[in-house]
């Protein structure tokens, strides 16, 4: 290796970054040294997407204050051309690729290979067969980006970023939408590249990744740099991430809940199953399966195992699917034709996709709470407004949503925060069973823990809670009772005293 | 001396608190209040351009009800552009059932009453198939109205054909479009007084609401106006409305045709702040996938608000033909894009979700005020049409940035 070996390829100096009425960044610092892997943890708001859009130049030379030292040199980024004609390149969360455009197309979106002024094709793809090899993707590459998986998708994503020539990756929550295979082969590939002298960045969080890939681990605390942890100083470990990501001690990541007999059985289901016409197969094949009530029942399974066209199937939303089989609440046999009659039965869906599918984003916390059930706040069709008031005020309060006023539009609320306005929506709807799919997705880790809580008041209370999760530990954590799914079936049935990660695991992947 | 110069000081203080709140105030409602500056710009900006003729009782009043049949267009398109569609066809659908409610009253003799009941409910019925198609096939509405455009635009000409320019002989239709409320007090000379207490009344009745509403706000600890700003608020809307009304009682006093406005406005308004259905046509626009897992039917909703929207193209074309006390053949043409134009110069958001009845109707004010005063001021209609795109744009234009900000 060169004599740069210890060098910081990336210096952020003194980094501060204020928002109208809010200091989103102050004076932070943050060193990557060339050729690691290094980490950016936090909770939510925390500053981790402020300082990626820093460097990245989305917030440019002059809007922030401090330096950005790349490779010795101070940076003045006006936009995300620069940054990357610098060696930057960001790979978001969400996906920035084209569905119905082949592999190659995307990959070399942007900056194609050119003879003159039109596109040279052979040599398009050409590059893109060797960049595929470089991330181990083992593909055609005028394959349809819509016809790969997820995982498949992130790594031509940090494909098209070494058609750029990249310096230094970055990776945002690059797990997040992933399995536990594929996740596996992310993060090797990282350590691959990192062999190779790649430098990443990786934000995250899921501290098990973490732990098992990062050399350094920065942590950002409101707007604030924590610490940095050097993980060949074995400083890099569970307990002391949390401690500095929440600022106080944690000692039980799952609150406990006092035990308590579960009750009658309040939702049945027999030989469900489902056939979609659009996909042209059977999506859920002859499930049984079952809920009792006060008891918390986890599906667990790997993404697309068929968890969420479950839930969607028994609350009504059909998406165009055919279904056969017995749905019984109580004892009484159900047939639903629209979501209204599964909430009119009992029955509440907290989504995966709480900004797609969950929330209104542009509507404020009260509108958001209400509008599952303003049946019960009106007369003949009037809205009682003061009533509806109260109520949000309730809620805003229960379960501790943190806002200056529930006027307040969803879209300005942190990820934990929009999760509580879910939940309360969907309590306001006095439902019986509960159905929280990925309830912990993208919430940090102070915000989980408050949601673990209200979940076992709800338990208490006697509610019925059916968990969709894809986090074994929560998982484990969390239920009584677990069932796991693969492609369409019920793969297993356990409690959840007998179950260990490695028994869920066989049973996800049969 | 000395506690002169002091109250002095105190009063500057309170002025400059003031001042600085107005601005505070300004920049987080721009949205809102940004169609009101622009009215009022434009208003100005004519009187002095026309000498004064802009603002002339006359003018105004004429203005007034040269809106109308746009204004009834502007609030039914505000609720299709909020649940994230269009309807291309109103224009046309206006034009034919305005033929329509002609032959009803000239060759088939019906009164007035029943001719226009049966037009509205031919509206609804356009509006139900639509949302049919819409709703239920899944069709994009812009293809539908299209073709609906192309359709009513036919049925137009056939009705028309053999007589061409139906000529409409009632009175009592006529009057819709051209007359003006009785006055039966006549308490001042050269005043309309029903108008000038209708006036008085409609002032009354918003300061008591705001007060309400105000002390209402505050038991709930929102964030509620200073007292200061709030009374200058209540003041300037007064006068502003207290103005119109009087201009307009030096006139004729109010016209049919404004108090229909009026009366479908205060419906709307209503039916969009405090019904269980208005909050569920925001929520289908705010987000579709969210609205139907929480059990809204979205498929109703859309049946519902396109059968409104062609209920209201009906009472349009009512306004229209009676104004024109004659069905022709190119009636309602480029009606939609007026409406579609208002509604967006109004502050409906061009992602769906957002927008207020009442800022519609200011900004079928906006876009009329504009072709009256260049009218006045004898602007080329080639010019005319270019100006009116550019303001369109303008608004669409603040619209996002403004939203950009916020978030």
């Amino acid at each position: 290796m060169t004599t740069y070996n210890t060098d910081y390829i990336l210096e952020m100096n003194n980094i501060t970054k204020e928002f109208p009425g809010v200091k989103a960044l102050s004076n932070v610092n943050f060193k990557v040294k060339r050729g690691e892997i290094h980490c950016l943890v936090g909770e939510n708001g925390a500053g981790k997407s402020t300082l990626m859009k820093v460097l990245s130049g989305v917030y440019p030379y002059g809007e922030y204050e401090g330096d950005i030292v790349l490779n010795n040199e101070v940076q003045k980024y006006s936009g995300i051309s620069n940054s990357e004609k610098a060696g930057i390149a960001i790979i978001y969360q969400e996906l920035a690729l084209i569905p119905e455009m082949s592999v190659y197309e995307n990959i070399f979106i942007g900056h194609e290979i050119k003879n003159r002024c039109t596109i040279n094709w052979n040599e398009t793809i050409a590059k893109s067969k060797e960049l595929l090899k470089r991330v181990n993707l083992n593909i055609n590459p005028s394959t349809k980006i819509k016809d790969l998986g997820v995982g498949r998708q992130q790594l031509v994503e940090i494909a098209k970023a070494f058609s750029k020539n990249v310096k230094l990756l970055i990776l945002d929550e690059p797990t997040a939408a992933l399995n536990e295979d594929d996740s596996e082969n992310l993060l090797n590939l990282l350590r691959e590249l990192k062999e190779e002298g790649i430098t990443s960045i990786m934000v995250s969080h899921k501290l098990k990744e973490v732990i098992s890939i990062a050399d350094t681990v920065t942590i950002l605390r409101d707007g604030r740099t924590i610490c940095s942890l050097d993980a060949s100083k074995s400083e890099v470990n569970e307990h002391t991430i949390i401690r500095n990501m929440v600022g106080r001690e944690i000692n039980n990541i799952y609150p406990k809940r006092a035990k308590k007999e579960s009750g009658e059985i309040i939702l049945e289901v027999k030989n469900w199953s489902a056939y979609s016409n659009e996909l042209g197969r059977s999506v859920l094949k002859n499930i049984n399966f079952n809920v009792r009530k006060g008891e918390v029942v986890a599906l667990a399974g790997l993404m697309g195992a068929g968890r969420t066209e479950f839930a969607n199937s028994i609350f009504g939303n059909l998406r165009g699917f055919k279904l056969s089989g017995e749905l019984l609440i109580n004892g009484e046999p159900k047939d639903f034709k629209h979501t209204s009659d599964a909430i009119k039965s009992g029955i509440a869906y907290v989504t995966e996709d709480r900004k797609k599918e969950g929330l209104i984003l542009i509507h404020d916390i009260k509108n958001n709470i209400t509008i599952a059930n303003l049946k019960s706040l009106s007369s003949n069709g009037i809205i009682n407004e003061n009533e509806e008031i109260n109520v949000a005020n309730k809620y805003k309060d229960d379960l501790t949503i943190k806002t200056p006023s529930i006027e307040q539009l969803l879209g300005n609320l942190s990820g934990g925060n929009q999760q509580k306005v879910s939940v309360g929506k969907w309590l306001f709807t006095e439902p019986k069973i509960l159905i929280l799919d990925e309830p912990t997705r993208g919430i940090d880790v102070g915000a989980k823990f408050e949601i673990y809580t209200i979940m076992n008041r709800l338990i208490q209370e006697g509610l019925s809670i059916i968990m969709i999760s894809s986090e074994l530990p929560e998982v484990l954590g969390m239920s009584d009772r677990i069932y796991v799914m693969a492609h369409g079936e019920i793969t297993g049935e356990i409690n959840t005293l007998d179950a260990t990660q490695d028994k869920i695991m066989e049973m996800a992947t049969v | 001396m000395d506690s002169l110069s002091k109250e002095k000081k105190n009063f500057k203080t309170y002025l400059l608190n003031y001042l600085k709140e107005f601005k505070v105030l300004l920049r987080k409602n721009i949205r809102e209040y940004g169609m009101f500056i622009a009215l009022f710009i434009i208003m100005i900006t004519f009187s002095i351009l026309t000498n004064g003729t802009f603002m002339s009782p006359r003018n105004l009043s004429n203005l007034i009800n040269s809106t109308g049949y746009v204004a009834v267009l502007t609030i039914g398109m505000t609720l299709i552009l909020i649940i994230r569609h269009i309807d291309l066809s109103v224009g046309f659908v206006a034009g034919f059932l305005g033929a329509i409610v002609a032959i009803l009253m000239t060759s088939m003799k019906l009164n007035t009453g029943v001719s226009i009941l049966i037009i509205l409910a031919m509206g609804i019925v356009i509006g139900l198939f639509y949302g049919f198609l819409i709703g239920k096939v899944g069709i994009p509405a812009f293809v539908v109205s299209l073709a609906g455009m192309l359709v009513f635009r036919g049925l137009l000409m056939l009705a028309t054909q053999k007589t061409g320019t139906i000529i409409i002989p009632n009175d009592s239709f006529n009057d819709i479009g051209n007359g003006f409320i009785p006055d039966p007090l006549k308490l001042v000379d050269g005043y309309h007084s029903l108008t000038l207490l209708l006036g008085i009344v409609g002032i009354v009745l918003y300061i008591i609401t705001e007060i309400r509403n105000r002390k209402n706000m505050q038991k709930y600890e929102f964030e509620v106006l200073s007292k200061s700003m709030f009374v200058s608020k209540l003041i300037f809307v007064s006068l502003l409305i207290g103005y119109v009304v009087w201009m307009l009682s030096r006139y004729n006093g109010f016209s049919w045709t404004v108090v229909i406005v009026l009366i479908v406005t205060a419906i709307y308004h209503f039916l969009t702040t405090k019904t269980v259905l208005g909050r569920q046509i925001y929520a289908v626009g705010g987000n579709p996938e969210a609205a139907k897992l929480s059990g809204i039917n979205v498929t109703k909703v859309t049946y519902f608000v396109f059968a409104s929207m062609s209920m209201l193209a009906a009472l349009s074309g009512v306004l229209y033909t009676s104004r024109l006390q004659s069905a022709t053949t190119t009636a309602g043409l480029g009606f939609e894009l007026d409406a579609i134009a208002a509604a967006y110069v109004g502050g409906v958001s061009t992602s769906g979700g957002v927008g207020k009845i009442t800022g519609s109707l200011i900004g079928a004010l906006v876009m009329s005020s504009l072709t009256s005063g260049m009218n006045l001021m004898g602007v080329n209609i080639s010019y005319q049409y270019i100006i009116r795109g550019i303001i369109l744009v303008v608004a669409v234009v603040f619209d996002i940035i403004t939203r950009r900000k916020k978030g």
